[in-house]
């Protein structure tokens, strides 16, 4: 019987082969028609970011010059440079990601690999989750609160560190915790299987096979910190500034010094912002300048954190 | 027994079973028919035995050809291993079964014309009774899988044995009161030791039987009797 | 008429040269596993010979991998995992809280089913074991060792000059030889396999098999296989695993031409499974 009813299908479809053509080309059809749709919401992304880009350039790249690099801030626009911003971005990231990247691949590898599954690691994780999605202005509340206020760290570097920190640690858990977990389980079976204590196994096994899935993580969370202005401004970074912290190596021993970590500053995306809410064409130039120093710086990061992890995974290969 | 995940592993097994059987069947219809000629002096029945042999050589060739297929097939194991083996040791016996058989049927040609005095083979005829009697249980048993009514077969063999031994020297007592007799007890002596040896395959295909259900080889020594190969006639004197 | 008597000759036949069982190794009494609500694993009671190879066999999810997961207790590394009964090796209970499970997994090494070296050298991979439980005091020491290890699993000739290449560039037959080399490094006394060579085309089977024959002179050997023709080719025991219980257990050669439990029967001729 049902062999029957098998073959009067196979009939049926023989007979209508018409149809079935008829409906092929439909599919064909909507298949090339979607195809279009999709070419046109990548193109047009892509064209007003080329757009952006372009204008970008064409204003600020006649400013780029050593000089630019090399002045403070100034109330002319042609003798105004960069030199207290990208300073100071980079003292801020450097504290940040002193701050951040342990606790945030500590605590991924410590919810992933140590933590029991209770409750109180649930309610971490959802936490973790969330705070990824609170917006950066609510974090310069936070740490004008208790920084700048509660802790007294004053308007300095070592609170903007410490902020941007806090902001770009769930991505950095996040990122940290995926990686571990796409450590194959034979590896870490093969290590505990020949005697490995959970440390080892993590730091001889997972966190090597980790790297590069951890290295993405952190990267985007710089580029990101990189970016932020809204928290900054909160606690206090000056707009206008002519002056570098305190440097960090000195001549007497120890040789390296901290004192800059409270030492007033700004960033690259403030020293932006101040020029471009200025009026005069001038200064808007110099605001497109410090885009394109800022754009390069984290290109350039993200270069970095492709061919790393391009390296680390070469040498991993499984 | 639950049948097997394979159906071609079941069937084939079963084609051999089959096969076994019907060679089992042959074998005992010729032993049968080769004694019939050598009583009623049929010749053409005897033809007909010596002619049936070739098929037993065949099944016995196909047999062994699909039990080597099937062990590079399927690598059976435990039950079905024995099977297979037990198919090839049984189908060797009866082949051999065949053999004698046809041995005596070309005998009863030879013996055309010979004199001959009934009373000679009654002996021959008693035991090849028994004998046959033994096969047909044995296959019997191999059929049903019992290795009781194996074993039973197996330790009534020593029975035939002595009867062999005393129609040995019935027989040599014969030829020495008349030589004209000496032809047919000569030929009769080698019916009868084909009989006996009919029975001794029988014996080996009731240890297959065991093997095959119990799955352990038997370590007792069969009982043998036959003391022919050392009964000697002293020449009657006067 | 004369009958000679019959004269009885007695011959004596020698026996079939057994393999001869030493003291058992491991004994394992009444051991439960449950994963959770899952009772995987139920009252197994089995004594495993010293320097012989064990088999486990059964279908899928019969428990018997999870039973050799207990001897190192591998099983510790699921959260949810309870193991209940006791386990001895040399007589000494290895779920004894004073016990260090990463000492006993230093005596009982493990092969996994996928070959796993670790992402590093073919060197690194055998060393690694010896650096971390201090076995070797000097470099020459741990190069001894990497080489004896290597040989041990028939590697070494293959592999010789190109011992700082990755061990995951290797043949899925030598990285499995190579782990086995990396778990005779730390010198076990046991060495546990879980189905080792199922991943494997026949010929580096057959490769693994023979290197089991020769590791069984001086280790006790436990294999979880899924080919009965191999528990059949390598081992000496045989243990038969279903529905979490052990049905029978006995030589190789009892369970596989005359096993004792219908169910052994079945499966090993394909009944079902």
């Amino acid at each position: 019987m049902a062999f029957e009813v098998v073959a009067d299908s196979l009939g049926a479809q023989a007979k209508d082969s018409s149809k079935t053509v008829a409906n092929i080309a439909v599919r064909r059809r909507r298949e090339t028609i979607f195809k279009i749709c999709g070419l046109l919401a990548t193109s047009f992304g892509l064209i007003t970011l080329a757009l952006l880009l372009i204008d970008l350039a064409a204003a600020g790249f006649p400013r780029l010059s050593w000089d630019f690099f090399t002045n403070f801030p100034s109330r002319r626009a042609s003798q105004a440079g960069i030199l207290s911003a990208w300073v100071g971005s980079l003292l801020v990231i450097l504290t940040t990601a002193s701050i951040g990247v342990p606790l945030g691949v500590g605590a991924g590898i410590y919810l992933e690999e140590y933590g029991r599954r209770n409750w109180l690691t649930s309610i971490i994780e959802i936490n973790i989750t969330n705070l990824a999605g609170v917006p950066s202005i609510v974090f310069g509340l936070l740490a004008l609160g208790l920084f700048v206020y509660g802790l007294g760290t004053g308007r300095s570097i070592f609170t903007a560190g410490l902020t941007l920190a806090l902001l770009i640690l769930p991505i950095i858990v996040v990122a940290t915790r995926e990686a571990i977990r796409a450590v194959p389980a034979a590896l870490r079976e093969a290590a505990y299987g020949i005697g490995c204590t959970k440390w080892q196994v993590t730091r001889d096994h997972v966190l090597p096979a980790s790297l590069p899935g951890i290295l993405t993580g952190v990267i985007i969370g710089i580029s990101r910190a990189l970016g932020e202005t809204a928290p900054l401004i909160t606690i206090g970074a000056l707009t206008f500034i002519a002056f570098l912290p305190d440097s960090p190596i000195s001549s007497e021993f120890p040789f390296v010094s901290f004192s800059w970590l409270f030492d007033g500053f700004t960033v690259l995306p403030i020293q932006a912002f101040n020029w471009i809410s200025r009026p005069g064409s001038d200064f808007h130039a110099n605001a497109a300048a410090a885009g394109i120093v800022l754009l390069a710086i984290t290109l350039g990061l993200n270069a970095i954190a492709i061919y790393a992890r391009y390296k680390l995974r070469k040498k991993l290969q499984w | 027994m639950a049948s097997h995940i394979v159906t071609a592993f079941e069937n084939e097994l079963r084609e051999i079973n089959r096969k076994v059987a019907e060679m089992g069947g042959l074998a005992e219809k010729s032993v049968v028919d080769s004694i019939d000629a050598l009583i009623k002096r049929d010749t053409i029945l005897a033809q007909r035995v010596i002619a049936g042999d070739t098929r037993l050589d065949q099944l016995q060739r196909e047999i062994e050809d699909d039990a080597i297929t099937l062990i590079a097939k399927r690598q059976p194991l435990a039950v079905d291993l024995r099977e297979v083996v037990s198919a090839i040791r049984i189908c060797n016996d009866l082949e051999r079964v065949g053999d004698l058989a046809k041995n005596t049927a070309k005998r009863v040609l030879a013996l055309k014309g010979e004199y001959q005095a009934p009373a000679l083979l009654r002996g021959v005829e008693h035991m090849s009774e028994i004998v046959l009697e033994q096969l047909k249980e044995v296959l019997d048993a191999f059929g049903a899988r019992d290795a009781a009514r194996a074993m039973a077969v197996w330790k009534r063999d020593g029975a035939v044995d002595d009867l062999y031994t005393s129609l040995f020297r019935e027989l040599l007592t014969y030829m020495m009161e008349d030589p004209r007799q000496i032809t047919m007890c000569t030929h009769l002596l080698f019916a009868a030791k084909n009989v006996e040896r009919i029975g001794d395959h029988a014996t080996n295909i009731a240890e297959t039987v065991h093997y095959l259900v119990v799955g352990e080889q038997l370590a007792d020594e069969r009982p043998k009797s036959d003391a022919s190969s050392m009964t000697t006639v002293a020449y009657p004197k006067g | 008429m004369t009958a000679m008597s019959s004269v009885s000759i007695k011959t004596t036949i020698a026996a079939k040269p057994e393999f001869k069982f030493g003291k058992n190794k491991v004994s394992a009494n009444n051991v439960n596993v449950f994963y959770g609500d899952k009772h995987a694993l139920k009252d197994v009671t089995v004594n495993i010979p010293e320097k012989a190879v064990m088999a486990f066999i059964g279908p899928s999810g019969c428990g018997k991998s999870t039973f050799l997961r207990c001897l190192n207790r591998m099983n510790d590394t699921i959260p949810i995992a309870k193991v209940t009964g006791k386990v001895e090796i040399d007589n000494q209970d290895i779920y004894d809280k004073a016990l260090d499970v990463v000492q006993l997994r230093a005596r009982v090494g493990m092969v996994f089913q996928k070959p796993n070296p670790f992402p590093k050298s073919i060197y690194e991979n055998i060393a690694y074991g010896p650096k971390i439980h201090g076995l070797a005091a000097s470099k020459s020491d741990l190069n001894e060792i990497v080489e004896a290890s290597l040989k041990k699993a028939g590697l070494w000739d293959e592999v010789k000059d190109r011992l700082s290449d990755s061990g995951t560039g290797l043949s899925g037959g030598q990285q499995q030889r190579l782990c086995i080399a990396r778990a005779i490094a730390v010198s076990p006394e046991i060495i546990l396999m879980d189905e080792p060579c199922s991943a494997l085309d026949p010929i580096a089977t057959a490769r693994i098999e023979e290197l089991i024959d020769e590791l069984r002179e001086n280790f006790t050997i436990v294999i979880v296989t899924h080919s009965m023709q191999q528990a059949a080719r390598v081992s000496q025991r045989t243990a038969f695993f279903h529905l979490g219980v052990l049905v029978e257990e006995g030589t190789t050669d009892t369970i596989f031409t005359n096993p004792n439990d219908s169910r052994t029967q079945d499966y090993i001729t394909g009944r079902f499974g």
